[in-house]
């Protein structure tokens, strides 16, 4: 099993009134809502987390992508990674992901996985998803028809660029460029880092994954009963498609609340999913589904955004209905540890997603609720696949032997020191 | 209207005809037309009218090949051709209006007669177009139609929006249909006509709903100064589907370009 540590860095200071006042948390969210003074120790302790997650033996720390967004303020999960390189030791750092549509030219990407792959002695899992319709389409300007074809061609750039080892020339529609010749390029060259492919129903993207053998992340907040169809679907097609069922070639996203007891849980952090249910996933539904993002042959299936408010909306949903639901699994580490189970065979997944900081919750709590996952759940939970330990496929492979960041030593040499160094 | 097929180079096109008179291609906007379109219904009582669809419209197939404004352009003179059809009067709706006057500006000794009907294609950040891609449906209405009730009934005339498949074949006919139109109109609905519009040499009659609230009558004035010769229509108590809302008076503008 792997598990990565998740923070989708959501701004804790909606006011309690901003579904009324306010018709949507992304896009063009209230400028006034933000305060960058505030976001100074906001942005620093978020950090502070998923360093301390590497601390308790997460498989790995997970950033992503989000524009003009009230619940995830990381427009470049690259600056962060970057930060988490340095300062982690030996968790992957999950970049999931890049919308890589919107690079322009996207051999930055390249670069930049390359970057924080190197810095980081191999440990990158690099994302690269088609980005939500608010992202790409609504305020990064894409043509929603076109960005499917946009996001394959940087797709195939990329791959090309870090896997030739001469300088070529792209000719793509959407992208020329006489040189290609990234440099650096990433340590994992076996043939590169191990990529995830963020969906959320689009069949194609099934195929994609299955092609190039990337693992398939459905990354929903709506919890892992509501995922089974989805997920069956993804398996439906790795079975036609004749290739193995390997848990690691799928990947789930979860938020996860742990305390000693059920009741603790309640008491703790009902407050905080409550504020991401309501307000955090408060999405003008115009923004949800740019009409021709979606494919017709995906829409024809049902799938709809998950930024489509369920009937009734989000704010109807107690604790109760949201852990019984499986939006949320929260409760004593035995709790939790069933669910988690029953998650984790139900759909077959071998990468999990622990969106364990929600909504406005505080450092403190975070910190209790996943030092207990951490050390009461997860060791539980390691050996749910043991026919496919040796599967690596779809995770880094870092080099033996890493630096320690900031282990130079404290003070320049002095001239005799450097005399007799390099004498 | 009799609902017909032509071949062209990249797809199949699907056209609307009917009527008699002098030929005339009317192209449809973001929404698309219909055969029992009042508008054109009134076009043919002197006009042997063609309202070619952008593909993806109506029951027509996408074309993956046409993907910007020159596509849109040269795909919509293919069509032209492909109809046999030697200098119609062309006839354009809000985003038929735009590729209209990309056609009159890219081949301009082949156009003599031009009507723009509350075109898109012209851009000041003070007076933006609507977003109309991120509209919900019951927005519609009210930036559509001087009347928005009036509107909103048309809008809905035979349609059961409680009918749980009416949502899906709502998506998925808005993805073909808007997913092509978006190509040319998203997020903005502008794609550098204002610097071609000088050599258009078709007489121009430009036709604008005073209340249209989806594209400002603001842009009439930037058409008429740029197309030399123009006349402008302003009809009141109307709005961007004025082709709806004032029928006859719309008709009698395109009747003066003879």
């Amino acid at each position: 099993m792997k598990f990565t540590w998740f923070n989708l860095m959501p701004w804790p200071y909606l006011p309690d009134d901003f579904r009324e006042k306010n018709r949507s948390v992304w896009v063009d969210i209230d400028q006034k809502l933000f305060d960058p003074a505030k976001s100074h120790e906001v942005y620093n302790t978020y950090m502070d987390l998923l360093e301390y997650a590497d601390t308790l033996g997460f498989d790995g720390v997970g950033v992503n992508e989000h524009h003009q967004n009230g619940y995830g303020i990381m427009p470049s999960p690259n600056i962060i990674a970057a930060g988490l390189a340095r300062r982690t030791k030996d968790a992957a750092i999950v970049v999931l992901g890049n919308s890589i549509a919107l690079y322009n030219p996207p051999i930055r990407v390249a670069e930049e996985f390359a970057m924080l792959d190197c810095i980081s002695g191999g440990r990158l899992v690099a994302g690269f998803p088609v980005g939500t319709s608010m992202d790409t389409n609504y305020c990064y300007g894409q043509i929603p028809s076109l960005t499917r074809e946009k996001y394959q061609e940087a797709h195939d750039l990329i791959i090309k660029a870090w896997t030739t080892r001469e300088p070529f020339a792209w000719n793509g529609r959407y992208n020329k460029l006489r040189h290609v010749n990234i440099w650096p390029r990433p340590i994992q060259d076996a043939p590169h880092p191990p990529v995830h492919i963020p969906g959320g129903g689009s069949v194609e993207t099934y195929d994609f994954c299955i092609d190039n053998t990337y693992s398939y992340s459905y990354l929903s907040f709506s919890g892992y009963l509501r995922a089974q169809a989805l997920m069956d679907g993804y398996w439906r097609r790795v079975d036609e498609r004749g290739v193995d069922k390997s848990p690691y070639r799928a990947g789930f996203a979860q938020t996860i609340l742990v305390a000693e007891t059920d009741e603790e849980a309640e008491r703790l952090y009902s407050e905080h999913v409550s504020y991401f249910y309501n307000r955090c996933l408060h999405v003008y539904p115009g923004f949800a589904d740019a009409p021709g993002y979606r494919t017709i042959k995906t829409i024809q299936t049902g799938a709809l955004s998950q930024y489509a408010p369920p009937r009734g909306g989000y704010t109807q949903l107690t604790w109760k209905e949201l852990t019984e639901q499986g939006h949320v699994i929260a409760g004593s580490p035995e709790t939790v540890r069933q669910r988690m189970e029953e998650l984790i065979k139900g759909l077959n997944v071998g990468n999990i997603f622990c969106l364990m900081h929600v909504g406005n919750m505080p450092a403190d709590k975070c910190m209790y609720s996943t030092k207990l996952f951490a050390e009461k759940v997860m060791p539980k939970l390691r050996n749910m696949f043991p026919d496919w330990d040796h599967d690596n496929r779809f995770w880094t492979s870092p080099l033996a032997s890493r630096v320690t960041s900031g282990a130079l030593r404290k003070e320049a040499p002095t001239s005799a020191e450097l005399a007799k160094t390099y004498a | 209207m009799e609902l017909k097929t032509v071949e062209t180079r990249h797809v199949p096109v699907r056209y609307l005809e009917g009527g008699s008179g002098p030929d005339l291609v009317f192209l449809h906007g973001a929404g698309g037309v219909t055969a029992d379109d009042p508008f054109l219904l009134a076009l043919a009582e002197a006009h042997h009218v063609y309202a070619p669809l952008i593909p993806g419209y109506g029951d027509s197939e996408e074309c993956g090949e046409i993907r910007d404004m020159l596509d849109f352009t040269q795909h919509s003179w293919d069509v032209v051709e492909a109809l046999g059809l030697k200098d119609p009067i062309l006839v354009g709706h809000s985003m038929g209006g735009m590729i209209a006057a990309e056609m009159a500006a890219a081949q301009p000794n082949d156009l003599t007669r031009l009507a723009l009907i509350c075109p898109t294609g012209l851009w000041d950040d003070d007076h933006p177009v609507a977003d109309m891609f991120s509209l919900m449906p019951y927005e519609m209405p009210q930036y559509l139609f001087h009347d928005a009730a009036a509107g909103a009934a048309i809008l809905t005339a035979g349609r059961n929006v409680e009918d749980p498949n009416f949502l899906q074949t709502y998506l998925v006919t808005n993805a073909r249909q808007l997913g092509m139109a978006g190509r040319i109109l998203f997020p903005i609905p502008e794609r550098g006509l204002s610097q071609r519009l000088y050599r258009i040499k078709a007489r121009t009659v430009v036709v604008w709903g005073d209340s249209d609230r989806m594209v400002p009558p603001f842009y009439a004035h930037g058409f008429k100064k740029g197309i030399a010769g123009a006349e402008l229509v302003s009809i009141p108590e109307a709005g961007h589907m004025v082709t709806v809302e004032k029928t006859a008076q719309v008709v009698e503008a395109i009747g003066r370009l003879g």
